[in-house]
């Protein structure tokens, strides 16, 4: 499938990636051959094959309910670029 | 011999006969590094750090209390997060992160007495076959085409962790492999290198790029080696919901030179058209030599095996646009303002902070997964990559390994790929069956090219089955003979 | 309960155009009553300073990876059974993708195409007696976000992770509802039922439980209108508010040639409107996949038959054994099991009381909800106080039942000694010892007193004689008198006719 500059414009919005005007252009041309690569799996048919969730053939394993972690907010907030009064901060937002 | 020329094996011995201290070991690593920093191999340095481990193994054997990797130099590919240390996932975007936490893989190393020896270059976000996508620019392979200067691509994404090796820098270094990152970069500068089952090694604190796909693993240079790092790396660990339960085998005694009564696989459908005459060359002689040990090799058949690329490129970038969605300029990593407002916030810090590969796999990723093509795309892929795996299942039940090339060509030159993701993504083409399948895999070196370029080979095993895989190994390791070097261009006299 | 289902009768809104209907169904946010997090080891309390209760899996940090607190599933099933669900043995995890600032990962972990529990059922009562059936359509367990604070500064909204993982159970109901007062009898019994579970406080000022509510409008019997979401809405006023509100609304832009368009609304609780909310609105693709941290989650039967045997009797059980076993009447047996705290203050007082009167249940039911229901939630309510911050434990106020039932006090003093209890925490028996209200039984003595007031009434005994029978009553309350109402009124009743007729 081709995609066109606008579509790129949308999944790069979705995906909160700025995308500069000419790299849109070269994008929608890159991405519209990466699809049409990955469409070679419309040659398969699978119906009914189930897909698969995970290489793994366990169960989920599950941790007992306790306090075993947090109360490190220092560690948590070292790493922020912009943290206040012990809080991450972003711009404001208007709900 | 010089230090920085033992195995693992071999500093082991000589530790332990007391011949050479871990501080003299560490020096001479850090000398050879400092030698090569053309090749940028590293993107951080531990110098002091590296230094202060190799004392405290010292202590330890003057007190007689020596852990299995004391005193072993391992370079850290940095994409595991190391406590304190910088950890960068080669991007721009945690190009200041330090994280506060240590991954299960690097500690376990710790655990056994290993010396950090710096954080290794790779592809922005393990995104890449050639490591040229690192924001902290490419690293040089080591090796290079005869009469010709130019510098080649040492894969990827792991290739600072394959170059750190193959340069005599390191003896041993991590890797991770998430569709042929450890085994591609290993074919491509003549070094050992293994992805085990998906849940040997935990993921715990290894910066996520395809969750389903991604596994740690060795990279050393020679088979042995491999399984002495993977015997401290592997191991149930609690934290990780999709590590595996199970003992970890002694990898080491596996590697018993005998194959004999062993069947051996070659599939058919790797035979792929256009595939270089030198490379189905040394695939041949690979199954020669298996042959000559008293393996059994026949043809077997995955029917499958055109359609695993496209699978994993939709596999993967959807798993990646979703994991690396929490780098967003909130809680740690780079922020850039853009507009002022919080998308604009995102968006400039996404934007600037991603390379172009990873924007492209995010953009790809996202799109797959949107609404109105999740299922012609990913619910389709993996179904289609659970008849990948029934085809190595109905495989295995004939043969009890496979042999494989690793790469469907020599190491290429800087930039001669990069214009064409396509024809970067095809290099992958023998490495990512397994991975969708999360059967080991490992690639031994097999002999050079006719630019004297190495050339790798794959050995693919059962489930959980790496004993096997080291065992098969090392007989084509042993067979090979692979005793050449790179010359050291970047030595200067 | 005993009553029969009835079909509802909805709630008509005059439009210009004429009648409308108005359609509700619920999605109730319940925090598991886990002391950790759904995935991390964080704790859960509510109120800890900021980012203080915060993993580095909750902060999403690079490489932390998810493991599912066993607790949370077994309330997950726990509830699905209270609310009479099919349990799914196989569940999967699917990453829901969007971005904001609350939610570290870029995605929430959640239950889209296989939740863990499936179809089930609430039976609701309103207010005329009604009984209405409202479908559960499913149940899943989900991630709750972090907490942005917009007011703190000028030019940044803050943020705080404390609540950034925390176990919620999302319980959807079918769009059964057709009144603002069965959308509130809804969210209050399920939340009845959850504190019965013990899967969910059911806290709502700490947000422990919160209601996005879904709703729509149409002619009635005609097709489903276009439905609006109103989000975190987080009070039971609050909530039949907001349906009404919107209801109107969108009635208004109907008929004045608008269309609704399918929206997230913000319930404003100050101004009593809801309005559009923008920051939700972008982008409305979710791409939910499965989790690849994760494996579907998979429950033996076994498992949860050995949760079902745990399950306490649930409120409709328990009304139906109230008025059925225990013979007390319907209105009591209502009130009796609305809140959890009532119905186990109650279960005390009747095993209290007959282990004092070795009386059966059923003998003394009646009284037992009387007393508590009658009298001791009259000063409750008079103090404000709830019943677990009662004065008078259940084991006390059966003390005070056993006397009263035994004879020991009268109805009357029973009152006054109940009161005392209350005020000073003492034990009935000390109380009717201090004040001397131990009824008089002894015929000896009420004879006495029988005898003297017919000897000081010559006049009245007379007119009795005479054949003025109400003069029966006038020696009752003459002997009480005398007696301070210590007689036994029985007692004086049948010592006063044997000695008026002789």
């Amino acid at each position: 499938m081709a995609i066109d500059k606008a579509t790129v414009a949308k999944i790069a919005r979705l995906a909160r990636v700025r995308v500069g005007d000419a790299e849109m252009t070269s994008l929608a041309g890159e991405l519209s051959k990466i699809l049409t690569f990955i469409e070679q799996l419309d040659e398969v048919d699978a119906a009914g094959v189930e897909p698969m969730t995970s290489v793994v053939q366990m169960g989920l394993r599950r941790r007992p309910d306790g306090v075993t972690d947090g109360d490190k907010r220092d560690d948590v907030l070292k790493n922020a670029p912009d943290a206040m009064a012990g809080f991450f901060t972003v711009p404001k937002v208007v709900e | 011999m010089e230090l920085n020329d033992l195995t693992i094996a071999e500093m082991q011995d000589g530790l332990r006969a007391r011949k050479f201290s871990a501080t003299e070991l560490a020096k001479a690593a850090l000398a050879a590094a400092d030698r090569a920093k053309v090749m940028n191999i590293f993107i951080t340095e531990t110098h002091e750090r590296t230094l202060a481990m190799a004392a405290e193994s010292d202590q330890r054997f003057a007190k007689g209390m020596a852990r299995p990797l004391d005193g072993v130099p391992v370079a850290m590919k940095d994409l595991f997060c190391t406590k304190g240390v910088r950890t960068t996932a080669a991007s721009h975007i945690l190009d200041a992160f330090v994280p506060t936490y240590e991954s299960t893989v690097s500690a376990n190393l710790w655990r056994d007495g290993a010396v950090l020896l710096g954080k290794t270059n790779l592809d922005e976000f393990a995104m890449g076959s050639s490591n040229e996508t690192s924001f902290f620019g490419p690293v040089e392979n080591p090796w290079r085409k005869l009469g010709d200067a130019r510098s080649r691509v040492p894969g990827g994404s792991s290739g600072g962790s394959a170059a750190v090796v193959a340069a005599r820098i390191a003896p041993g270094a991590t890797g991770t492999d998430t569709g042929g990152s450890i085994r591609q970069p290993a074919a491509f500068c003549g070094i050992a290198g293994i992805k085990p089952t998906y849940g040997r090694c935990s993921r715990w604190g290894i910066v996520a790029f395809a969750s389903s796909l991604d596994q740690a693993g060795p990279m050393a240079r020679t088979v042995r080696d491999c399984a002495i790092l993977l015997q401290s790396m592997a191991g149930y660990d609690a934290k990780d919901s999709t590590s595996a339960d199970l003992p970890v085998p002694d990898f080491a005694t596996a590697i018993t030179g005998d194959i004999r009564g062993l069947k051996i696989g070659i599939p058919t459908e790797y035979r792929v058209d256009g595939m270089p005459a030198e490379i189905a060359a040394v695939w041949d002689r690979g199954a020669q030599w298996l042959r000559d040990a008293g393996a059994e090799v026949r043809p077997v058949h995955l029917p499958m095996t055109k359609y695993a690329l496209p699978t994993y490129y939709i596999v993967a970038p959807a798993e990646a646009s979703s994991n690396l969605a929490r780098y967003d300029g909130v809680r740690f990593g780079l922020r850039v303002p853009g507009t002022g407002d919080l998308t604009g916030m995102y968006e400039a810090t996404r934007g600037e902070g991603f390379g172009k590969e990873v924007r492209r796999r995010i953009l790809i990723g996202t799109y797959v997964l949107s609404a109105g093509y999740y299922d012609a795309y990913y619910l389709k892929a993996q179904r289609v990559r659970s008849l990948i795996a029934r085809d190595f299942q109905k495989a295995f039940e004939q043969v009890d390994a496979l042999l494989t090339p690793t790469a469907p060509s020599e190491a290429f030159a800087r930039g001669e790929k990069s214009g064409d993701p396509i024809s970067m993504y095809l290099n992958d083409v023998f490495t990512v069956p397994a991975s969708l399948a999360g059967i080991p895999g490992m690639s031994v070196p097999a002999g050079l090219s006719g630019n004297g370029l190495p050339l790798g080979l794959q050995v693919l095993g059962r489930a959980y089955d790496e004993e096997t895989v080291f065992r098969v190994a090392g007989v084509l390791e042993q067979a090979a003979a692979f005793a050449a070097k790179p010359e050291p261009w970047w030595v200067k006299p | 309960m005993g009553q029969a289902v009835t079909e509802p009768a909805p709630q008509l809104f005059d439009g210009a155009t004429g009648k409308w209907e108005v359609v509700i169904g619920l999605e109730v946010h319940a925090q598991v009553s886990s002391q950790s997090k759904l995935f991390s080891g964080a704790a859960t309390e509510f109120g800890a300073e900021p980012n203080s209760q915060v993993s580095l899996v909750d902060a999403a940090m690079p490489g932390m990876l998810p493991v599912i607190n066993a607790y949370c599933i077994e309330q997950a099933v726990r509830t699905g059974l209270g609310l009479k669900a099919a349990v799914n043995l196989r569940s999967v995890f699917d990453r829901k993708n969007y971005f904001y600032p609350d939610l570290p990962a870029g995605y929430q972990i959640s239950q889209f195409k296989q939740p863990i529990v499936g179809e089930g059922e609430i039976f609701i009562e309103l207010a005329d007696g009604a009984v209405r059936r409202v479908g559960i359509e499913r149940l899943h367990l989900e991630q709750d976000a972090g907490k942005s604070l917009h007011d703190q500064h000028p030019k940044f909204t803050y943020v705080d992770l404390n609540r950034s993982g925390v176990a919620l159970m999302e319980i959807v109901s079918k769009p059964d509802m057709r009144s603002s007062e069965e959308a509130g009898a809804y969210v209050r019994k399920l939340r009845t039922i959850l504190r019965y579970l013990g899967t969910c406080d059911g806290n709502m000022d700490q947000g422990s439980m919160r209601a996005d509510v879904n709703v729509s409008v149409r002619k009635p019997g005609g097709a489903l209108g276009t439905r609006c979401e109103i989000k975190n809405v987080n009070s039971m006023r609050f909530i039949q508010q907001a349906v009404e509100y919107e209801a109107r609304r969108q009635i208004e832009v109907i008929e004045g040639g608008g269309t609704i368009a399918q929206e997230t609304r913000l319930y404003d609780a100050n101004t009593g409107v809801t309005r559009s909310m923008r920051s939700k609105e972008e982008a409305h693709d979710y791409r939910y996949f499965p989790d690849p941290d994760l494996l579907p989650l998979v429950l033996t039967q076994a498992e949860v038959d050995a949760i079902k045997a745990t399950l306490p009797e649930l409120p409709d059980e328990k009304r139906r054994r109230l008025e059925n076993e225990l013979k007390i009447s319907p209105y009591l047996a209502k009130v009796l099991v609305a809140e959890k705290e009532t119905a186990d203050y109650f279960e005390v007082l009747v095993a209290e009381a007959g282990k004092r009167t070795g009386k059966k249940p059923a003998e003394m039911g009646q009284d037992s909800a009387n007393l508590l229901v009658m009298e001791l939630f009259g000063l409750l309510n008079k103090d404000g106080r709830t019943i677990e911050a009662s004065p008078v434990s259940a084991a006390a106020l059966a003390g005070l039942l056993a006397l009263r039932l035994d004879g020991t006090i009268s109805g009357l003093a029973s009152k006054e000694v109940l009161a005392e209890m209350f005020a000073t925490g003492k034990d009935a028996a000390s109380v009717v010892d201090e004040k001397g209200l131990r009824q008089v039984s002894d015929t000896g003595e009420i004879e006495r007193l029988v005898d003297q007031a017919i000897a000081d009434n010559p006049k009245q005994l007379a007119q009795f004689k005479a054949g003025k029978e109400t003069m029966l009553g006038f020696f009752v309350g003459q002997v009480m008198k005398m007696s301070q109402g210590r007689a036994n009124p029985a007692v004086v009743n049948d010592l006063l006719r044997k000695k008026l007729a002789g």
